[in-house]
């Protein structure tokens, strides 16, 4: 098994404040990585400096073996990413999203066509192609989130709650794109809220005031916690927390 | 029902081509906590406009605490307090400022009501000369909770308060609910999350701008039409891919570690037998209660 993620006292202040304290971790190459916290516990930063948008105060990550830190331009091009938050243009057509996110991420200009048909008919979007994509429904829209940001293969793709508000069904169809994504040997690095997805993953972290709490797979977590399931599993790791959600 | 203090009639609403509301009726008793549940663009949010006077409908009826929601919409706004699921409070007045201003707007004072607001604002006192702004997304929740309180209302809306927010300040979000409506208030909240059904005294479940079924969480589990089995092996994803292959098989979908698994005969013989899995382990079915989100699947699927 080859690692992807690897991080090493990864730490992160702003000021006095330790948002990131010291979190060690890998990820190897094909699993579903489940990130969990609290609101504030520091997922987000911890995320952003992964992907190489922010810089570490101390300790050192390795993500698709470049370093995060000298090396963040290559970090950012062996990467996907969506969040629930931002992912397309609303104002934009839906082939239009797909152009822009493929020549962003350097897919070759004579392809692009061919992976736009190959992607909304995966996805069952084939004929939307025209439409705008603030006219689509969430769940449609997240699927085709999901799509683009692996429309050049990345080596991982970090998901940051990306079902959140969306329907059950969706929701799962969703999860089991997912599942076909890392089949085909992409790695998954997902945070969310529904505590069923967080059984989906093959490995689960649990962040609490910054640090890495528990980390192992949903099964021994439960275990572990002597829990029914991974929503007991969390509210007993997270009610420790002493951080206010500032 | 003659404790009713909401009522809807037929309501439609639609924006250009899309139908967002189809023919709602509801009615909501005095004193309930009542949850409407469906995901992001089932019509949760225009229908909470509506019943706040915000939108008007393009036609049906709807009557808040013996108001109609145009005719009498100055007064039925003094009465009712309404937390959009959007941040709306002044991202540039303090935590206390914008507390003043509400009450102030409703000719009342944060003194007159404070005892309604305190096991909430208590939380985030402490901050109280930050600005709205600066606060965190659990802070300004609990801010926007305290300020669509203050004119004490006889019946709350809130829209959405728990999306995005974390499963331990949901739980406190909820228990704060509780004892809002133990004062006596009546309250109508939205919410993506169908495992916060079970916390209501009766939901609706919509989609598609349609009421699928509106009862207490435990009828609408108990009409629930199938037998629900469970199913769980080291490769649920593979497992799943074999059952939806089955002809015997409905439905076959993924539920935490579980699948749960609808058979089309109601008595299948595969809960005797068992199937295989890829690695040639039994896989057992074990029937189950199904849970809100299970009849959700069921209803949409219909």
């Amino acid at each position: 098994m080859s690692i992807v993620i690897e991080t090493q006292e990864l730490t992160k202040k702003f000021g006095a404040f330790t948002a990131v304290d010291h979190i060690s971790f890998s990820v190897e190459k094909g699993e579903i990585f489940g990130f969990l916290g609290a609101n504030g516990a520091g997922k987000t930063t911890a995320m952003r400096m992964l992907c190489g948008l922010s810089k570490p105060t101390s300790g050192k990550g390795f993500v698709a073996g470049y370093n995060i830190e000298k090396e963040s331009e290559m970090v950012k091009k062996n990467i996907g990413y969506m969040s629930q938050k931002f992912s397309l243009y609303e104002d934009l057509k839906v082939w239009e999203n797909i152009r822009l996110y493929a020549g962003i991420y350097g897919v070759d200009g004579k392809l692009i066509p061919r992976k736009t048909d190959e992607t909304l008919s995966k996805i069952g979007l084939s004929g939307e192609k025209n439409s705008m994509v603030k006219e689509l429904p969430l769940g449609w829209k997240q699927k085709l989130a999901f799509s683009v940001a692996i429309l050049h293969e990345p080596r991982i793709v970090f998901l940051d709650e990306p079902t959140g508000g969306v329907d059950p069904i969706t929701r799962r169809q969703f999860w089991e794109m997912i599942y076909e994504a890392t089949e085909r040997g992409i790695t998954v690095f997902v945070t969310t809220h529904y505590m069923d997805e967080a059984e989906y993953c093959s490995r689960v972290s649990i962040m609490v005031d910054g640090r890495i709490d528990a980390l192992d797979t949903p099964h021994n977590l439960r275990t572990q916690f002597s829990a029914q399931n991974m929503d007991e599993v969390f509210r007993r790791l997270a009610r420790k927390a002493k951080r206010m959600d500032t | 029902m003659d404790n009713a203090i909401l009522k809807c009639l037929s309501i439609n609403k639609r924006y250009g081509d899309v139908q967002a509301l189809t023919n709602i009726d509801l009615t909501v008793k005095k004193g309930e906590l009542f949850g409407l549940i469906g995901p992001d663009g089932a019509g949760k949010t225009s229908l909470f406009r509506i019943l706040t006077s915000l939108l008007p409908a393009d036609s049906g009826t709807a009557v808040v605490n013996g108001l109609d929601v145009e005719k009498d919409f100055r007064e039925l706004r003094r009465q009712i307090g309404y937390m959009p699921g959007r941040f709306s409070l002044y991202q540039d007045l303090s935590v206390e400022e914008n507390l003043n201003f509400f009450a102030t707007i409703f000719n009342t004072t944060v003194k007159e009501n404070y005892h309604l607001v305190s096991d909430i604002y208590r939380h985030i006192e402490p901050f109280k000369n930050r600005r709205a702004g600066k606060l965190s997304g659990g802070m300004k929740q609990k801010l926007a909770l305290s300020c669509a309180l203050i004119h004490k209302p006889t019946v709350l809306f809130l829209d959405e308060p728990t999306t995005g927010v974390d499963p331990v300040s949901r739980k406190e979000f909820w228990e704060m609910l509780k004892n809002l409506k133990e004062q006596g208030i009546t309250i109508i909240v939205s919410t993506p999350y169908m495992d916060e059904a079970g916390l209501c005294d009766r939901i609706a479940l919509i989609q598609h701008g349609k009421m699928l079924s509106v009862e207490t969480p435990d009828r609408i589990t108990a009409q629930f039409p199938h037998k629900l089995y469970r199913a769980e092996s080291k490769n649920n994803y593979a497992l799943l891919g074999a059952l939806r292959q089955n002809p015997e098989v409905k439905s076959a979908y993924m539920f935490g570690e579980y699948l749960h698994v609808v058979f089309k005969d109601k008595l299948p013989h595969y809960d005797e037998t068992n199937s295989k899995s890829e690695d040639n382990t039994q896989i057992v079915f074990n029937e189950i209660e199904p849970c809100i989100e299970d009849c959700f699947i069921a209803l949409m699927n219909e």
